[in-house]
This record gives structure tokens, sequence and C-alpha cells, in this order.
């Protein structure tokens, strides 16, 4: 490898973001977080303690529960992502969504979008969650507002309506 | 339509689907065009004074915008109450984080490495850490005895009663600094246009606070400021005035620039910058009967207010109410002061006071009963105030609140007795230590005394021709449900489905000041104004003979398309009106403090884990009587969310201190409970009304701060019998009190002793 | 966000000879990045001083566990979701499966790989107390060709490996002996959930009528480095478990380990607290012993 000029040029990266194949100009260490806030306006993924700690960030990263504040991205390239907005297809709400609703998953809705990403992520690895379970796949997601008990309703209810079905 | 068909209903949240979709708007998601990043330049030091700042020949500053204290149009102050706060340093510092410069820049990368580029000299001067050195006022940081404020509240004769007492107990109690830690850092844009003013959008509750500090920063006119709020990602008082401090500092560069600013924190910035509950220290000496009784006492209660004034007064005057709690004190002296050390500005934090003088005041009970000799159940038994009975300040208790009852439910949901009998058994072996605590407390809802009187809110409701009413008060939605809670109480008020209301987004040019978003006011007072107003539309409708008494959503809507159509716009607004019956004296802080109290019994099961030295909170009963629930989804949210807070103040939530600076300012080391470290938070509601609240209701929003951590201590000390009197109580505490005082074993380890 | 994307190349070879030649080429100038948890949070502190990181998560020798009949071989880059998933890892070696569910929470055991915690070579890692009473081999690799070093001789001061500067980990090999053992782990940490450890016990052992025979104990974050008990195991090992001799491996675990003070916990608190650890997996050594 040749010696590197001292500033990174920015690359051409690509990857599939809620289904769709994006091409991204970024720096190679930019955080995906940003990239998807900042490049692809898709603001549904938040900032709120850039060290992988909140969970706020959290999206799909080929399938997997990721703190997008963590990962470069060009180690998304050719990566699918799946972020908040891609969890509704158009106007049809995920389950998970309508429980969040119904059992007041959602107070001031800043840490919602990875709260059901987490919550998603864990239905799809764990169908049918106790709530031991619930409680792991959500603690990396730090929520202020609701002291998590209404979070927990809102999952086993979305996993009782799935089961009824 | 019935009553309670939507108050009283678990209606959606309003916002709510907009939150769970990614849709929700909050500040960091706008972006203006030719928007500039602004960043704060601040103190390394806790107290100095500074001439020189330099800035490092490397950078380009012409690229910059620069901001100082001689840039400010105004008065460079934050208005609030006694406006003592600079908005930018000019020459001292008195806290470490203090700012001191601003930088704007359309790079967000090279705006942050030019921060690191300026530097500043600074003069350090003996700066005071502690309320204890504030005291000896050795060093005077402020004012001419470091003192903000103090009250004095006397009832009876106090002096009187400790020669008939049986008992004298005293004790000392100590809470510390908590962090609101929303997960939404604080964030602002501003733009500034010559002939319009400033505008500004932010994550706040008060538009009208941050209205008011920037005419005065920006020496504009009302008609010349607008503050607008965005989606809000939690504030719980941290956002009630440092966000004047923010919008101040992003329309300083937005005036200086001529082009929007945003100004965003992150973490690490937020958490040492920014408000923290009051730091506090209660003693408590109490005059007692045989039997129990107080006959009375004196409760000494001080709190660490920072570097300036700020809100420190209004933090220590519901402290000091709240430090009898809801028991009958026949006497009592409480003297009560807010001091100054070098430490960015506490500010408020649900509860704003009462959670500390109630933290003390429930220990102390605890404390009472051992030395009397009786249960922690009996020795409450024997003083709950009745009704008829005055408080503390003297305010009678008028309504039927039946304290015995409500302890008797708690204990009932919580199988206190047996579980309190097993555990002594069980206790006996093993390296796990259960125990099982109560606190009993109130909490006055809106501003104390002749607070409303003075914020004389104003509410408006509007219809269109399309029959959408739109509720316009400044009261911000921050996850406590207050878009959802006024729009159904305006549906249920116009009998009009919930869907048929909206309300709208609080912005200065719109909506009329209903005041702050604080004090657990909203529901309860904004909300009787939104019934007022609402009725309001109905009125006029009826008096323009387009709408009979009784109508249909359908007839509804045709009158008010007829209605604006004839007349334009269809508004009607109400104005607060002090209830007649509500007495205050604020020279003698004596009389009515509150319109209504909440009161409520917490119990808490722990375990106390003797290898770790740590307590897991394993049940939580939360019962509380709240006049009325207007929506039980949200209602419930507000008790195990509070709870969760109260488990984080009594148990995780430590700031680290050094030379007036946060240590521990990122989330890997502020800790507060994970969705794996919290209980089943079992909530119930009592609901004896409540005539100064719409349909009843009082306020919840500050209530479940007060109980839990004095619980929880209670229940710590049920299980080891060590008196813990300060929080937050880490397993390093418990370690080191139980080195002092082994928790007794009495049946040998199974191994048994030969070798 | 306090670090500008600017000033940091990121390579993404793919292969890794390309990488090990990089790290040969120019020594001690890439900074190898698998999950990056550890390295990103320095980034966006903006404390990172390596300017050139180089992406490993994507070379598949090191993404692979490997099973033979007398050990197991675990790619430095394979995630703790990967570990705590593999069925001989969760049943062999239950010290490391649980030590990967503690491990932050679960977005974070989807990208932190046991290679880069051995690297970054923090005292607190959950893994590093297993992986030394499991002896762990390390494979390292370089244009050189590759070597093997015992765990317990990989760290060699705070944050300092015997890594050469131009070396990778390749994997790390766990002989597959431990059956029969009593296997004992708990991290006490602030919180239940995504906490640094305060201190950490990993443990193994054998006990026969009462009397012990293999020991293992190591414990982290009370020291610069994972600290394996050898002194202590001493002490134990042949002896029947009473509690006079639970009271002396106490002192003796306090003698052996090092604890400061710092932002999480103090020295004193943690050396009670390692001290009641050990002594907790005895009483449970003496128990299970009894049983047999």
């Amino acid at each position: 490898m040749n010696s590197s000029p001292e500033k990174s040029a920015k690359c051409d990266i690509l990857l599939t973001v809620n289904g769709e194949p994006r091409k991204v100009l970024a720096h190679p260490v930019e955080r995906l977080l940003d990239v998807l806030r900042n490049e692809l306006g898709l603001t549904g993924t938040k900032e709120g303690c850039g060290e992988g700690e909140c969970g706020s960030c959290s999206v799909l990263l080929d399938g997997m529960l990721v703190n997008s504040c963590l990962v470069p991205v060009a180690q998304a390239s050719g990566a699918s992502i799946v972020t908040i907005e891609g969890i509704s297809t158009h106007y049809l709400m995920n389950p998970l969504q309508e429980t969040f609703l119904e059992c007041g998953g959602a107070q001031c809705g800043i840490c919602t979008p990875g709260m059901i990403l987490a919550a998603v992520h864990l239905l799809e690895k764990k169908p049918e969650p106790d709530l031991a379970d619930i409680r792991e796949g959500l603690a990396g997601n730090l929520c202020r507002c609701t002291g998590y008990m209404q979070i927990f309703e809102a999952v086993a209810k979305a996993v009782r309506r799935r089961v009824a079905k | 339509m019935q009553e309670g068909h939507i108050v009283g209903a678990s209606v959606p949240r309003k916002e709510g689907r907009d939150k769970v979709t990614g849709a929700a708007r909050y500040v960091d998601d706008m972006v203006l065009p030719g928007m500039l990043h602004g960043a704060t330049v601040r103190s390394s030091v806790a107290r100095g004074k500074f001439q020189k700042i330099s800035f490092d020949p490397n950078v380009n500053w012409n690229e910059f915008v620069v901001v100082t204290a001689k840039d400010i149009p105004g008065k460079n102050c934050i208005a609030l109450i006694l406006d003592d706060q600079p908005c930018l340093a000019a020459g001292i510092v008195n806290h470490a984080e203090e700012p001191v410069l601003l930088l704007a820049h359309a790079d967000r990368h090279k705006l942050r490495k030019a921060v690191d580029a300026v530097s500043i000299e600074y003069e350090p001067l003996p700066s005071v850490h502690s309320i204890e050195e504030s005291e000896r006022q050795s060093t005077i940081i402020w004012g001419n005895d470091n003192t903000f404020k103090s009250y004095l509240v006397e009832k009876g004769n106090v002096d009187d009663v400790w020669r008939e007492a049986a008992h004298i107990v005293e004790g000392e109690y100590f809470t510390g600094a908590q962090e609101q830690l929303y997960i939404e850092n604080n964030g602002v844009i501003a733009a500034f246009k010559p002939d319009s003013g400033i505008t500004v959008w932010g994550s706040l509750q008060c538009p009208y606070y941050v209205h008011k500090a920037l005419m005065a920063l920006c020496g504009l006119p009302e008609d010349k400021v607008r503050v607008v709020q965005m989606e809000t990602g939690g504030a719980f008082g941290g956002k009630e005035e440092y966000p004047s401090m923010i919008a101040g500092h992003a329309a300083l560069l937005a005036i200086k620039s001529g082009k929007p600013v945003k100004i965003i924190y992150d973490r690490m910035e937020d958490m040492v910058a920014t408000t923290k509950r009051h730091p506090s220290r209660t003693r408590h000496r109490t005059a007692v009967s045989k039997e129990g009784t107080i006959l009375g006492g004196e409760i000494e209660f001080t709190i660490d207010g920072g570097a300036y004034a700020t809100l420190s007064s209004v933090v220590l005057s519901r402290g000091t109410i709240h430090a009898g709690g809801p028991y009958f004190w026949p006497s009592v002296r409480i003297r009560t002061k807010a001091v100054a050390t070098n430490t960015p500005p506490h500010g408020a934090f649900r509860g704003f006071g009462a959670p500390q003088s109630l933290f003390a005041l429930e220990r102390h009970m605890d404390r009472i009963a051992q030395v009397v000799g009786v249960s922690p159940i009996e020795i409450r038994r024997r003083n709950f105030l009745k009704t008829g009975q005055t408080t503390t300040t003297e305010q009678t208790i008028r309504e039927n609140i039946d304290l015995h009852h409500l302890l008797d439910r708690a204990l009932e949901l919580s199988d206190y007795a047996a579980k309190k009998n097993r555990f002594a058994v069980d206790n006996k072996n093993g390296k796990r230590k259960k125990g099982i605590g109560i606190a009993a407390f109130l909490h006055g809802a809106g501003f104390t005394g002749s607070g409303e009187r003075y914020l004389n809110s104003l509410v408006g409701v509007e219809a269109g021709a399309d029959g959408i009413v739109r509720v316009l008060v400044s009261s911000a939605e921050f996850g406590q449900g207050t878009n959802t809670v006024l729009c159904q109480i305006a549906a249920e008020a116009l009998g009009l489905p919930y869907q048929g209301v909206a309300i709208a987004q609080p912005d200065t040019t719109v909506v009329p000041n209903s005041g702050p978003t604080v004090a657990s006011r909203t529901a309860m007072i904004v909300g009787k104004l939104v019934q007022s107003a609402a009725r309001g539309i109905q009125q006029t409708l009826t008096k323009a003979a387009l709408l009979n008494d009784a109508y249909t959503p359908e007839q509804f809507r045709a009158a008010c398309g007829e209605y604006v159509a004839l007349h334009g716009a269809l508004k009607s607004y109400a104005r607060y009106e002090a209830p007649g019956d509500v007495y205050w004296d604020d020279e003698r802080y004596r009389g009515d403090a509150y319109a209504a109290f909440a009161w409520a019994v917490y119990v808490a099961e722990v375990t106390v884990d003797l290898t770790a030295y740590s307590v897991t909170v394993d049940d939580f009963v939360a019962l509380q009587e709240i006049g009325k629930v207007l929506n039980p989804v949200l209602a419930e949210g507000q008790i195990t969310g509070g709870v969760a807070q109260g488990i984080g103040f009594a148990l995780y939530e430590k700031v680290l201190w050094q030379n007036g600076r946060m240590m521990n300012s990122q989330m890997t080391n502020y800790i507060m409970p994970t969705s794996a470290d919290l209980p089943p938070i079992r909530v119930f509601f009592e609901e004896l009304g409540n005539v100064h609240g719409a349909h009843g209701a009082k306020g919840i929003g500050e209530l479940p701060m007060d109980g839990p951590a004095p619980a929880i201590v209670n229940a710590v000390e049920d299980a080891t019998g060590v008196r813990f009197c300060s929080i937050p109580l880490l397993p390093e505490d418990l370690f080191e009190a139980l080195r002092n005082e082994p928790v007794e074993q009495d049946v040998p380890s199974p191994l048994g002793d030969s070798a | 966000m306090r670090a500008d994307p600017a000033d940091y190349q990121l390579v993404s070879p793919g292969n890794l000879q390309a990488v090990l030649s990089a790290l040969a080429g120019e020594p001690a100038q890439w900074l190898p990045i698998a999950g990056g948890t550890d390295v990103m949070v320095l980034y966006s502190a903006g404390k990172l001083s390596n300017r050139k990181l180089i992406n490993i998560l994507n070379i598949p020798e090191l993404r692979q566990i490997e099973v033979f009949p007398d050990k197991i071989r675990i790619g430095a880059a394979c995630n703790y979701t990967s570990l705590r998933m593999h069925e001989v890892i969760s049943r062999e070696f239950p010290l490391l499966a649980t030590a990967a569910s503690w491990t932050g929470g679960i977005a974070n055991q989807n990208r932190g790989t046991l290679g880069g915690n051995i690297a970054n070579a923090s005292p607190a890692a959950d893994s590093l107390p297993a992986l030394l009473v499991y002896e762990a081999e390390l494979t390292l690799i370089s244009v050189r060709g590759e070597r093997r070093v015992a765990y317990r001789n990989f760290h060699t001061g705070y944050k300092k490996t015997a890594l050469a500067s131009d070396e990778l980990i390749r994997d790390i090999s766990l002989a597959r002996k431990f059956f029969g053992y009593i296997s004992h782990t708990r991290k006490v940490g602030a919180r239940n959930a995504q906490a640094i450890s305060k201190v950490c016990l990993a443990a193994l052992g054998q006990s026969a009528s009462g009397k012990i025979g293999d020991l293992r104990l190591a414990l982290g974050s009370v020291a610069p480095v994972p600290l394996r008990l050898n002194e202590t195991e001493q002490l134990l090992a042949g002896n029947r478990i009473a509690p006079s001799l639970i009271d002396a491996a106490r002192r003796s675990v306090m003698r052996e380990i090092r604890p400061i003070d710092d932002i999480r916990s103090t020295a004193r608190y943690r050396s009670a607290v390692a001290g009641n650890l050990i002594a907790e997996f005895l009483e449970k050594l003496a128990a299970e012993g009894a049983k047999a």
C-alpha cells in the first residue's frame, strides 16, 4: 500500500436502506448514524449519547441490531440497513408500533425508534419471549420516561396478537 | 354525551403515531438553508478572573462568527428571577463550564476544533464547593452572605414543646445532585431577520420563559421575538429554565452572522454544563410524646443552588412547604435557605425541592418510630393529617382524605405484614437480606400561593371552518401527555370525538401564555381553562343562533363553517381566576400553599446482597389519590416513569464532583436503571376529585418522585439494621457502613467449623 | 461528536494478506478495527489518536469458530452473539458464554469481538477472566508467520500486550478438557446490564469428598491486567473446604490483587467483594462436591 495522504477522501459507499439501494459519498469512518440522518435524511434514528449506551441510534444491519453511532459507514458497505422508517409499510404499522401506541410505550418518543427496532429484533430471534427475555432484549435501550413497564406490556401484547393470529 | 366518555379513557397519544414511526420532528431533525452550527467555549476553572482570550493563529478566524459578552445587544443576563446569571461571562467566571464565548461555522467539524483552539487565561479565585463551606462564609462568592434566599415558617409555640416531650429525636439527612438525563440533549435553532426579529425553535418546556429572556438579552420588543417548541425528547425540569441560555447563545450568533444557527449539545456537554437537582441537607429535631405523636419540631433545610440564583428560591419554597409531609405538626419552625457554591447552577428537576425534604422527613419518621418503640406503620397512623387539621403552613385540609385508608390499602397491595414476618425469619440465614419500607407523602400541584395569580394564564381554543377544534396553549408536550389530555378535555367539553380536536404547536406568535409547563399544573389548571375556553366556543355559536344546546358533531361542523364565513375567526379565550377561598401570605409564608394536594403511600421491597453490597428493588407498590384519572394509560406511565427516576435517585445516580465539575459525564459512568434493573412497578389510583382542577384532576407529574427514595432506604434499613441517611446509596456506601456495623448472622455457615 | 471524519482513514482490503502487509509496511500506524465498540467510542469522544484504521471485520479467516475433538478455535473477529449461540461454547465453556451475555446490550454483542476486547486489553473486560481459567492460547499472525502465546502471558501491563506492532490476533483456542468441572462466574457492576465491571470472577474447580482438586480462579477489574490468582489457587489446592480455609483464601486474595479507586468504585470495596466472590465459589464447590 502507498503511504497515505493526511486527510481522507470521501468515497462512494453502496448500501441498501429500507429495501432501497442507496449510494452515499462519505468519509469511511463517518458514523452510520450521521450518514443516515444527514446524507439520507432519515432522521428517525436518534443520537442520545454517542457512545453505544442508550440505544437511541439502534438500526438493523443485515438483520442484526446494532448501535449505528458505533458503526463506521465503510463497514456498512454492501449491507442491508433497516431504520424505523422501514418498519412500517406505507400506512400500515408494524404490530409493535400499534401496541406501543395502545400501551403507552412511547412518551417523549426519543428512545422509541431504537426501542422498536430492538423489539422487532427480539421478536425475530425469539418469537415468544417471556418477561426475562424482553428485559434482556431491551436492556441496551435506555428510556427515561416510562420506567419500561408499558414498553414490556407493548411487546408482550404484540406477541399475544401474533400468536392469536 | 356521557361523562368520562373521552376524559377518563385511554385514548391514544395525540402525537403518538409520529413518535412510533420516526416521523416526530425534534430540533436536530430540522435543517434551515444556509444554517451554521454553533458551539460554546466554556470556563475550565470553578472561579476566576480573566482578561485575555487567545485565538490560535493556525485557525482562519475570519471564517468563524465569534461572539463575546461585548456583542450582547441588550442585557447580559438570562432573565429569570434575580437576573444575576450572565449569558456570557465578562471578566469573571463563577463555575466550571460557564459559557464565555460563542463560535459558529458551517462545518461542524471545523467548529469543534476551533473551540479547542480558543484559550482563556484565568486568575483563579478561592472557590466554594459544599453547603458547609458556603455557610461558613469565609469565602463570599455571592451577595453578602452566599445566601440566595431563605424562608422561615413558624406555627404554634415550638420553644415550649421540648419540656413536655417524652422523646427528642434528631436526624441529619442528605441528598445528592441528580442529572435529569432526558435522552434528547438540549438543542436549539435561531434565525434573525432585522425586520421580523429573532425566531427560535427548541427542545423546551416553557416557550414564554425563553421569549422573556430573549427580549431582555437581544433588546427586542415582544413582537420581535418568536419561540417555537419542537417535539421534545424528555425534559423533567431540565428544560424549564436552561433553554433560555442555549437559545440566547444561538440568538446572539444568529444576530451577528445574519444566518440561522443550530446549537445541539452532545451528551458530555449537556451533563457537565446544564442544571441538576439541588443537593440538600436536612436537619430534624422533633419533640415526640410517649405515644409517638409529634408535639413539635425544628426543621432546617438547606439546598445548594450552584453559582447563580436562577430558580433556587422557588425550589427552596417547595422544599420548605413539603418539609412537614402529610402529618400534623401542632408546632413547627422550618428554617430554610439556598446557598451558593461554584458549581453550574442547579435547577428544576421533577419534584423541585419536595423529593429532598420528603426524603429526610420519611427517613426521620422511621427513626422516630424506633425511638418511641412502635412500628413505622403505627408512627404514621398516629400523626397523619385529618380533614379539618392544618398543615405546617396552616393550610386547612378540607377534602375527605383518609390517609389511614390509603395506608391500609398500600399495605394490603404489597402484602406488607406477611412479608415483614417472613423476612424476619429468612434474614437469619444467608447472604441476602430482604426488607420492606414505606413512604407516605403529598405533593402540591400548581404554583405556590399566589403564584398562579401572578402567572395569569391565558388559554385559547379555536374552531376552523371545517369544524376542527384547535387548543391554543403554551403548555408543552414532552412525553407526559399534555397534547392528549388537553384535547380530551376540549373534546369532552364540546361533545366532539377526540379525533375532532387538535392542539397547536406551541409558537408564541400563535398561542397565548398559559404559563410554564411545570409544577404539575398542566392537567389541573391549564386543563380547567381549556374546558372553559372550549365551552366558550359553543356559547359563541349558540349565541349566534347557529347551534342548539344539544347538537351532533356534524351540526357543530356546519355551525363553525357558517360562523367563520360570516364573522371570521372563531376563537375563545379563558383567563385564570384565583379561587376565592385560597389565601396565601407571602411575607409570613403561611396559608393555603397549593390549591390541591395529591396524596400517596408507596411500598418498596428490597433485597440487600451482602456479597456485592448491592440493593435490588424486587417489588414496588405505588398507590396515590390524584383527584381524577384523566387517561389511565398516561397516568400509569407518569407514575412508573417517576418511580424509576426515584429508584435511580436512591440507588444508582451519583454525580462525582471534582473542583466543582462533574467527572462522570457520560452514560457509561452516570448510571441510570436499564430494563434489567427495575422491579414490577404496580400502580393504583384513588380519586377524590378536586374543585380546582379540570374534571376533578390534581397534578401527578411530580408526585411519584417524592416517595421511592425514602421507601427504599427505609426498606434497606429494615433489611440490614443500618441507619442510612444519605442518597444515593451505592454498594460502596453500604459496604463502608457494614464494615462498621456488621449485620448479625444468627446461624453459623452450613459448612460447620471442623477442618 | 468530537472528531472530524476527514482526519481519519479507514481502509478495508478484505483479505488477510493485505491487512498483514499494511501492518508490516507501516508498523504501529494502522489500528485494526473489528466491531468498533471500543474504537468508535474513543473516536466520538475526540480521543482516538490513531488516524489510520484498517478494517478486519470482513476477513473470513477471523470469523470462523472451528471445533476439533480436543479443542475449539474461535476467530478473533467473532462477535459475542456468535459465541453465545455456539453450541459447544455454551455447553463446554459456560464461563465464556455467560461473559459474552454480559458484554453490553444485544446491539453491542452483535458487534463487539473477542479478539477486539483482548487486544484492547482493559482489565475490566468481561471475557478475559474466563479465558484465563480456560487457559486459552492465542495465535498471533504477521507477515513473518504465526506464533502461539499462552493467554496468561499476553497482558504485560495496563493496556499493554505481547502483540507486536505488525501482528494481529487470528484466533483463540480453548482445550476441550473441562468436563466435570464446577464453574462459577459473577460480575459485579453498577447495574444489571450494560455495566463496566467493578469486580468480575471466573472460577473453575473440582471437588471430591470435600477436598479441592484442580482449581482455577481469575478476577477482572482488580489489577492492571486480568488476574489469575496463582497464589490463592496454590493455597487452596488439595485442601478440605472449611470456614478457616475460606478465611485464609480471602486474605490471600487481598494480598494478590491490586485494586484501585477510580471513577466506578473503590479499592476497599473491590477487595471485599473479591473476597466474597471467592468465598461464594468455595461454598458452592463444597456443596456441589458433597453431592458427588
